[in-house]
């Protein structure tokens, strides 16, 4: 259905192409995962299905990619449209319309499919996504979850053979998640199309692969096989599949489900052993940095914030977890003084952060943002590191060597947009921490960001809250909750719904308890590196 | 009381585009005042519940700074108009070639008047432009738009969504500024962040260009590829006739030929496109937006005040104030009574749906 045939891509000023010799083959019916790290050409991989790479990006694609028997470079994506429905990371980025049934009917506008199908079909795809209750709601108005569901409809209202997904549920809360991915297996199993989707989560979609592309990124040829094939080298698995490895399990689990069943040895000998002591301590909590008493806020007619009562002590981390729309980024916004609260009061270091100049926040709070790369609008990464001494008013070069510290090998000369996503981030927060704020806030720090990243990411975190600062992330996350939380608040509908140790909020929830947990459970470790230390002092596995 | 739906896009860019000519007939600064107004009262009452329909500020914003940047080119290179000298900055002689400009001198209240008046009008202008953006969202005008123009595709696109986009763009720059400890206000803060928010409304754009690709816009259907180089050339020549066309239907001062005939030329060669292109690109419409009673009092109220302001220009000169001497702009009946008409829209138009008006329905309906 999907044929790549030797395909190099080359984007105009890169020096060197981002995807070389590319040969794979995707038969019908199939949901085939794309997995490497951030960076590796995922995305340029999954444009080039219906040809937006490079009619819409620019550069060149050499060899040919074949779909259904058509030749990408004989048609523009506008004439595959019938053929191939592609859905991009942002799905709002791509919507054409305000309204969700105007949206689902846009392709078969452009189609030139008669009204009374139309209008048929509208209604089929609202039954198969399960969108009616939401059919006549603005676009703008809906939840990340609704809103990724609306866009796979729409692309699907024109009724492809194919389906290519970017990330579909890098941005949503766990539920929403499966809400997305029970979607997506309805249409393989019960229409065939063949799905082609790229996901850094892969705890969450491997169990549904019957195949996966290895995009490694670093010269390494890109291959082709089934998960467990896969898996057996690579270094890019989830924590089910690293478990499993440990634990020396053969077949592979893919699911929490397979590794249960293969887990109960496991669970007997770790049972025999005090886990307390291994797991990871919470570090010491000192002062309250930032304090929210009563906290009110909405968006115009629709309540955001309803009286939030939260402290932030030095030392620690905090995650703030909740569905998409539960107010976890308007928190962030209040305390670093980009919102004026309703009513209530947000006092960070005994200042009302939105009275302060932009001058006086950074060095009490600071945020880095969902999409990191806003922060940046230089054209060099020296150019960002020295306006920032700038603009906080310090000493030349501090933004750099706190850069230093945390991604170390970063070229002074290179675009911000060139750099990986991990990379990005890593820039954007020393900007955030070159002023030294007590209270650091990231909101969805993990999206996009491969295992390898987010583990650094961890440590980082970690290190900073052991140097005495707050540390908030807002994150969906479980496996990095797991890794890194001290404490854990939950939020729903602008409200507090628990707060707590991040162990005990997890390990309880049927929604965020990370995959070892469950796999685990009644035994309460969270991550594999938690029972490669358990193990370890059972004196059961050689360990390093 | 109607129920709450959506009013035809085109209806309101008629509305608009009929209140934006009368501006740019006029550089009287109490009718122009009256524009803004009109514009400003219709969006309050008809705006919907879409991201967009903020944007209205934001317009009025911009226009502020077009007159600010207007007075500022006046006093440093503006035309010398005698008259009361407010102050005088220092006079720079200019060799010969630069004949015809002058940089510094006198200033005079005249001259400054002059120039606020035609700010004015361009800040009218833009809160025309600003109306029709709140009141509908560019996505629908494009939904809206004749097939023909279809072949300009991403042209179109980025063209009806690159200012929306920019403003979405500007809000978040703005914060991404305060986050990183600079300040907010100021010229210097101002041009500093220029230039990304144009990038990321252009970034905006061509994603949603790419998105309405892929979803099969603007496809080329059964035609040729001969069939569709001659569409998309005659849909070129056919642009190009009608903006030079409403060009000079805008100012009075341009050659006869360059109104109707232009317009008439251009509406031509873009029928002619639809037939070159073997009507191939045929679309067809889930829920076509209804043209019936209160469209047609919408488009009807801006033409009406439209053609109030070409009266006016007839019966008297209260259009075009004089500056030198200065006086008191006397204000056209007419035109004013124009003008009121053009505030119909607020009452005839229908209210558009909410989301308060959505869910009732919903409940309701459940």
């Amino acid at each position: 259905m999907i044929r790549f045939e030797h395909v190099t891509i080359t984007y105009p000023e890169a020096e060197s192409p981002t995807l070389v010799d590319v040969s794979f083959e995707v038969p019908e019916g199939e949901l085939c995962l794309v997995v490497g790290v951030t960076g590796s050409g995922k995305s340029t991989l999954l444009r080039a299905v219906n040809g937006l790479v490079p009619r819409f990006s620019g550069g060149v694609l050499a060899g040919s990619v074949i779909i259904d028997g058509k030749s990408t470079a004989d048609l523009p994506p506008r004439d595959l449209a019938d053929v191939v429905g592609v859905v991009g990371q942002d799905p709002a980025a791509g919507f054409v319309t305000d309204y969700v049934e105007d949206e689902l009917a846009y392709a078969m506008e452009n189609l030139g499919v008669a009204p009374e199908v139309m209008r048929r079909r509208v209604e089929d795809i609202l039954d198969l996504l399960g969108l009616h209750e939401i059919r006549h709601r603005p676009l703008a108005s809906l939840s990340g979850g609704q809103q990724q569901r609306v866009a796979i409809g729409a692309v699907l209202t024109a009724g492809p053979r194919v389906l290519v997904l970017d990330e579909p549920t890098s941005a949503l809360d766990p539920a929403a998640a499966e809400e997305v991915l029970a979607a997506l297996t309805r249409l393989v199993h019960d229409l065939g199309i063949t799905v082609l989707i790229a996901e850094h989560r892969l705890e969450r979609v491997v169990q549904y692969a019957d195949r996966i592309v290895m995009v490694p990124g670093d010269g390494r040829p890109v291959t082709m096989g089934t998960p467990a094939e896969v898996f057996g080298q690579s270094s890019v698995a989830p924590p089910v599949v690293e478990l499993g490895r440990l634990a020396g399990w053969s077949p592979l689990p893919l699911s929490v489900r397979d590794a249960r069943r293969l887990a109960g040895p496991l669970r007997e000998r770790l049972a025999e052993v005090e886990l307390s002591a291994f797991r990871r301590t919470p570090s010491m909590v000192g002062e309250v940095i930032a304090v929210t008493d009563g906290l009110q806020a909405s968006y115009g007619p629709v309540t955001a914030l309803r009286g939030i009562n939260l402290q932030f002590r030095a030392g620690e981390v905090v995650a703030l977890m909740g569905r998409n729309g539960a107010g976890k980024s308007t928190l962030l916004n209040h305390l670093v003084g980009l919102r004026e609260a309703d009513s209530g009061t947000v006092r960070v270091m005994g200042a009302e952060p939105h009275r302060l100049s932009a001058h006086d926040v950074v060095r009490i709070a600071g945020l880095v943002p969902q999409d990191s790369g806003v922060l940046l609008y230089h054209d060099t990464v020296a150019a960002e590191c020295s306006a920032s001494d700038r603009d906080a008013g310090l000493v030349a070069g501090t933004t750099r060597s706190v850069l230093d510290q945390i991604v170390p090998d970063i070229k002074a000369t290179a675009h911000p947009r060139d750099l990986s996503e991990g990379q990005r981030l890593g820039l954007a927060l020393s900007i955030v921490l070159a002023s030294e704020p007590p209270l650091l806030l990231l909101d969805e720090p993990t999206r996009g960001l491969d295992y390898g990243a987010k583990q650094r990411l961890v440590e980082v975190l970690g290190r900073l809250a052991a140097e005495g600062r707050a540390v908030v992330i807002a994150t969906h996350d479980v496996e990095v909750v797991a890794a890194v939380a001290d404490r854990c608040v939950v939020l729903a509908e602008g409200e507090v719904v628990s707060d707590g140790s991040a162990r005990d909020v997890v390990i309880h929830s049927p929604v965020f308890a990370p995959q070892v947990a469950k796999v685990l459970a009644p035994l309460s470790l969270l991550t594999v590196r938690e029972v490669e230390l358990a193990l370890a002092a059972a004196g059961d596995l050689p360990f390093s | 009381m109607t129920a709450p739906r959506l009013l035809h896009p085109g209806a309101w860019w008629l509305w608009a585009v009929g209140l934006a000519a009368c501006a740019l007939r006029t550089t009287n600064p109490v009718l122009l005042c009256l524009i803004i107004a009109v514009t400003g009262w219709v969006v309050v009452s008809r705006r919907t519940d879409v991201p967009w329909s903020r944007s209205f500020a934001s317009f009025l914003r911009l226009g502020l700074i077009v007159i600010a940047v207007r007075l500022v080119f006046q006093i440093l290179f503006g035309v010398r108009i005698p008259g009361t000298t407010l102050f005088s900055i220092p006079e720079v002689t200019l060799p010969s070639w630069a004949a015809g400009v002058s940089l510094g001198g006198p200033v005079t209240l005249e001259s400054l008047m002059a120039a606020l008046y035609q700010g004015l009008r361009l800040a009218t202008v833009l809160a025309c432009f600003g109306a029709a953006t709140s009141l509908c969202s560019p996505y629908r005008m494009l939904r809206a738009l004749p097939t023909v123009l279809y072949e300009a595709g991403v042209a179109v696109t980025v063209a009806f969504t690159f200012a929306p986009q920019a403003i979405v763009a500007s809000r978040q720059v703005r914060e991404a500024r305060r986050l990183r400890g600079r300040s907010d206000r100021g010229f210097r803060a101002w041009s500093a962040s220029a230039l990304p928010v144009l990038e990321g409304a252009l970034d905006r754009a061509v994603a949603l260009a790419a998105s309405m690709d892929s979803r099969g816009y603007g496809r080329r259907g059964g035609a040729s590829v001969s069939q569709r180089r001659r569409s998309v050339g005659l849909v070129l020549a056919g642009l190009v006739a009608i903006a030079i066309g409403s060009y000079g239907l805008l100012d009075p001062g341009a050659p006869t030929m360059f109104r109707i005939p232009a317009l008439a030329v251009g509406v031509a060669a873009l029928v002619g496109s639809l037939a070159a292109s073997g009507r191939s690109t045929e679309r067809t419409r889930y829920r076509p937006d209804p043209w019936v009673k209160p469209e047609w009092i919408v488009s009807l109220a801006g033409l009406i005040a439209l053609a109030s302001f070409v009266l006016a220009g007839r019966i008297s000169d209260a259009l075009t104030p004089s500056t030198n001497p200065l006086e008191v702009p006397a204000v056209p009946l007419v035109a004013v009574v124009g003008l009121l008409v053009a505030t119909l829209p607020s009452w005839f138009a229908p209210t558009p749906p909410t989301l308060a008006t959505v869910s009732t329905s919903m409940a309701v309906a459940a």
